[in-house]
């Protein structure tokens, strides 16, 4: 007879965890064994006794935390199964970021798999999502509304591409993810042809090297220096979104703020960040990809993590799709949820799950410095992401 | 449909006017005949079709999505038109759809066809209103989110994407090495789509003709007056009249070649607002193009700014706005008389013209903007400080100023230098403390710019600040970026690109800000709403606490509240004054 579903995972203060096989995936907080799907710091934290991920994550993790991230680590191969404790577990690529898989956990007869965050686009930097049927599937669902469509980056790429022809004088300053959109805004510009230096902020040096190291091209990608942002006129340059409203990028000729991330798609959303060139470009499903691939697992059970969980469960049920949201706390897009993205408190966790979904609208990112941020239960990744936004006039 | 869409779009987002323009310049360069004409149309508003309304739009959109996902997108999103376009379900995206509406996979159907502007923008014209939401819907199916978008703003009317007529006309201008004003004089005898006016800007084609008998002609503006300016003026080359706070327009008026009255009021910017004043349009009875203020005169008397507000962007002009805010245009100079230019003229010889042709005209709704008699600049300057001592009387408080003009200054376009000259009266000073900081656009866009201030008044526990306004200019550079580190450095919460910052009776920042008028506002907090503040000192060495409060502007509110009220409920209103007092 089968297991039940919840035999093989469970919810957990520290995130889910499979008690036949005694591991966490994408804990929140320091465990014993964790299991992490890629590297943005919203999954994959350090602290960890032991973790398994993939080569690329696990070199990732050591760029972002120091290479003594977690007290052991090893290495995932691709699609190979490996037995752990009671169950069976296999990582497939899910195509978010470099080195992002899927992780399926099989005992009993029942397969459930555990995407991480995935999408279904076509991206030069990392390999394609890859459908592996189960009968339980747990999605993200940052971009869970129907009105989330991703255009043909190509579009999004010439948007930026045409302004720059149009305003040599200007700087065209791009805010995006230190890890994997920065990357691929970079490899899809060399693909409509732009063979320009691409200007990077400081924060985007280390993990960028990584990607090239990986066999990656993404040309010529130097370090902005501070005194010569004045001459970069008609450049483009590469910054973490939270830069791109901060001072250091105003000492540019005229910066265009451009911004690269699904959140805009919508305009409101666009508009209070100040940007002035939203181009459409994101490492999550859209909402078409979300519910063609939950019909693609064949799944008959979905359990939503995080995003915008209750259209997603509303659609599922009206498809006949058993599904519940999880309202995970401590997951959303880097950066960009990153108030939620701070580990629950002592109880905190409980008490807003009850309240039911917490919303994790697109909040304004934020530094170091930000006031919530000593409620951090782990460090916040250091250096890689925050160090050299900071600039006081 | 989708170049005019991407252009649409990325107006939308793009603060800076020059900017704008460039992207409009680079729009009607590479866009070709009729399209581009149409578009132009759109952005000048002189596009003729029954607009759709938003009903028809939310009709079409729900019969084709789920209720309940279009209503967690529309709470998501917060706008109609852009749900609807992004949510908006195309073959291959039936994920949106109700549940038992899914199509089989695959069709031999050909894809859609994307529309161009020209055939949406001639279909409106002639699709009855029974066939519209068939067409439309048809259009919605071909083209991509951006382009269902700037459709739905296109056929609501809607378009809101920060471009004038006159930056529109500009950017037309700049195709080819033509003044803006040029453009300006022929355009109201030109119609969508303008193939003859690109033409000309392009140099292929001759110049149209103006077909239009009571045309705009670019009005001539002024400069402040500063301190220092009197040294280097002698008093006796300038005549002087009183500065309105009312809005300045242009009434032209001719006959057309079938001899009927051709009767046009125009903005300061050219556009064409006679349909908002029937009233005024009315009183136009002469040949020639004559320059003023549009003030609100009952019995008499001139009304305050507040008072026109009330009668400005009314989608309906009934009667009864008209009998409450009878509209009055006073005249200052005169540029046309019949077919004759007189704009190269002195102005004290149009000033004789004008007098003549307004006593003629003979009407009350037109009068002369009397002039200020004056020897010396101590003269003026007592006369700016007490309008009612030099004969302005009961209309003193509707008084903002002087205008100081040369007497032999011909009527030029646009700003011209060393001819007219503003000098406002003082503004209004008050002390507050800084509450908010929020984050400015384009170059300021990473600056705390935007401050919100309070004044003291009585609360439940105690003394409390009260917000009365935003500023966000009147300080230098370098006054900003300390601004800037102070809003930084003294933030006690944060909501999204808004900053709260320390402030009480022992701490916080005393702004003193200037402003032009106040308004009662049941809008804001503190039931008063500034015209025109700005940061006129930042007061780093003044205690928080002694910054000003609440009664302060109240007193100030009372004073320009002494107009004479609508006729009907006029006694009912002061008796229920005195009562209170």
């Amino acid at each position: 007879m089968a297991l039940r579903s919840t035999d093989i995972l469970t919810q957990t203060p520290q995130g889910l965890y499979c008690p036949l096989g005694d591991f966490h995936i994408d804990p929140v907080r320091p465990v014993k064994r964790a299991l992490i799907t890629h590297g943005h710091s919203d999954h994959a934290r350090s602290g960890h006794r032991s973790v398994m991920a993939t080569r690329e994550t696990l070199r990732i993790m050591g760029v972002r935390y120091g290479e003594d991230f977690a007290g052991s680590t090893q290495e995932a191969t691709l699609r190979e199964s490996l037995q752990v404790g009671d169950v069976t577990v296999r990582f497939t690529p899910a195509g978010h970021v470099l080195g992002s898989a899927q992780v399926s956990i099989e005992a009993g007869g029942t397969r459930v798999v555990v995407s991480g965050d995935y999408k279904r686009a076509e991206d030069p930097t990392c390999m394609p999502y890859e459908v592996v049927p189960c009968d339980v599937f747990i999605t993200e669902a940052t971009f869970g509304l129907p009105v989330f469509r991703h255009p043909d980056t190509r579009g999004e790429v010439r948007k930026l591409l045409d302004s720059v022809a149009l305003f040599p004088e200007r700087a065209h300053i791009v805010g995006a993810y230190a890890l994997g959109k920065a990357q691929r805004v970079m490899a899809l510009l060399r693909e409509e042809g732009y063979d320009q230096p691409i200007y990077l902020h400081g924060a985007m040096e280390r993990l960028t090297e990584l990607y090239k190291s990986e066999g990656i091209p993404l040309g010529e990608t130097p370090k902005v220096v501070a005194s010569e942002r004045g001459k970069l006129a008609g450049a483009i340059v590469i910054c973490p979104p939270s830069s791109i409203q901060d001072l250091w990028s105003r000492r540019f000729p005229d910066p265009v703020t451009c911004f690269a991330s699904g959140w805009m798609r919508v305009r409101a959303r666009a508009r209070q960040k100040g940007v002035e060139l939203p181009l459409v470009i994101s490492d999550h499903s859209d909402w078409d990809d979300l519910c063609r691939t939950i019909r693609e697992t064949g799944a008959s059970e979905v359990w939503v993590t995080h995003g915008q969980e209750d259209a997603l469960v509303h659609w599922c049920t009206t498809h006949g799709i058993k599904a519940r949201p999880l309202h995970m706390l401590g997951y959303g897009d880097e950066g960009e949820a990153e108030e939620a993205a701070h580990p629950p408190l002592e109880g905190e966790g409980r008490e807003r799950s009850e309240r039911g979904g917490v919303e994790t609208p697109p909040s304004e990112s934020v530094g170091a410095n930000h006031p919530t941020s000593a409620l951090r239960a782990d460090p916040p990744p250091q250096g890689e992401d925050e160090k050299g936004e900071v600039e006081t006039p | 449909m989708n170049r005019f869409a991407a252009l649409l779009d990325r107006l939308g987002y793009e603060p800076r006017r020059n900017a704008k323009l460039r992207l409009l310049v680079d729009y009607f360069r590479h866009t070709s005949d009729p399209d581009r004409g149409y578009a132009l149309a759109a952005m000048t508003g002189a596009l003729m079709f029954k607009e759709a309304k938003p009903g028809l739009i939310r009709g079409l959109v729900e019969e084709r999505t789920d209720p309940e996902l279009f209503r967690m997108s529309y709470h998501y999103v917060g706008d109609l038109a852009e749900t609807v376009a992004l949510i908006w379900p195309t073959p291959g995206h039936e994920s949106v759809a109700p549940a038992s509406d899914i199509p089989a996979i695959g069709h031999n159907n050909p894809p859609p066809h994307v529309p161009t502007l020209t055939e949406v923008i001639e279909t409106l014209a002639t699709t009855g209103k029974s066939d519209l939401p068939a067409r439309v819907a048809g259009w919605m199916d071909a083209l991509d989110e951006t382009g269902r978008w700037a459709l739905i703003k296109l056929i609501t009317r809607e378009l809101r994407v920060g471009v004038s007529a006159r930056l529109a006309k500009t950017a037309v201008a700049q195709l080819g090495q033509i003044e803006p004003d040029e453009v300006e004089l022929v355009w109201h005898g030109l119609e969508a789509p303008y193939e003859d006016l690109f033409a000309w800007v392009e140099g292929r084609g001759e110049k149209p003709e103006s077909g239009n008998p009571a045309p705009f002609r670019p009005s001539m503006l002024s400069h402040p007056l500063e301190d220092e300016d009197f040294a280097k003026l002698e008093a006796s080359e300038f005549l002087a009249e009183w500065k309105w706070d009312g809005i300045r327009l242009q009434a032209a008026a001719g006959h057309d070649s079938d001899g009927r009255p051709v009767r046009r009021i125009y903005s300061r910017t050219g556009e064409d607002v006679s349909r908002a004043f029937p009233d005024l349009v009315e009183a136009l009875d002469f040949e020639g193009a004559i320059d003023g203020e549009l003030l609100i005169v009952r019995e008499g008397r001139v009304q305050t700014f507040n008072v026109l507000q009330q009668r400005l962007n009314r989608k309906a002009v009934t009667p009864k706005l008209i009998a409450e805010f009878p509209a009055h245009l006073r005249v200052y100079d005169i540029l046309f008389e019949g077919e004759e230019d007189l704009r190269a003229l002195h102005f004290a010889e149009r000033r004789r013209r004008l007098e003549v042709l307004v006593s003629k005209l003979n009407d009350p709704r037109i009068d002369l903007s009397p002039m200020v008699p004056f020897k010396t600049w101590e003269d003026l300057a007592a006369a700016r400080a007490d309008p009612a001592s030099v004969g302005a009387g009961p209309d003193a408080d509707a008084i903002e100023g002087c205008m100081v003009k040369r007497a032999n200054s011909p009527y030029l376009p646009g700003r011209p230098k060393g001819y007219w000259y503003k000098w406002k009266r003082d503004p209004y000073l008050v002390d507050a403390v800084m509450m908010y900081g929020q984050r400015g656009h384009g170059k300021r866009s990473s600056f705390y710019s935007d401050y919100t201030f309070g004044v003291w008044r009585d609360g439940p526990g105690g003394e409390e600040l009260v917000p009365v306004g935003k500023a966000y200019h009147g300080f230098t550079d370098e006054e900003l970026v300390k601004l800037d580190r102070y809003v930084r450095n003294h933030t006690v919460k944060r909501f999204g690109p808004v900053r709260e910052v320390e402030y009480g009776k022992d701490k916080g920042l005393v702004l003193e800000v200037a402003f032009e008028g106040l308004q009662r506002s049941t809008r804001h907090k503190s039931g008063v709403a500034m015209r025109f503040p700005r940061i006129n000192r930042i007061r780093w060495d003044k205690p928080a606490a002694e910054a000003d409060r609440i009664e302060t502007l109240e007193k100030i509110l009372e004073r320009g509240e002494q107009e004479v009220h609508p006729l009907k409920d006029q006694g009912a209103k002061r008796q229920g004054k005195r009562k209170e007092a």
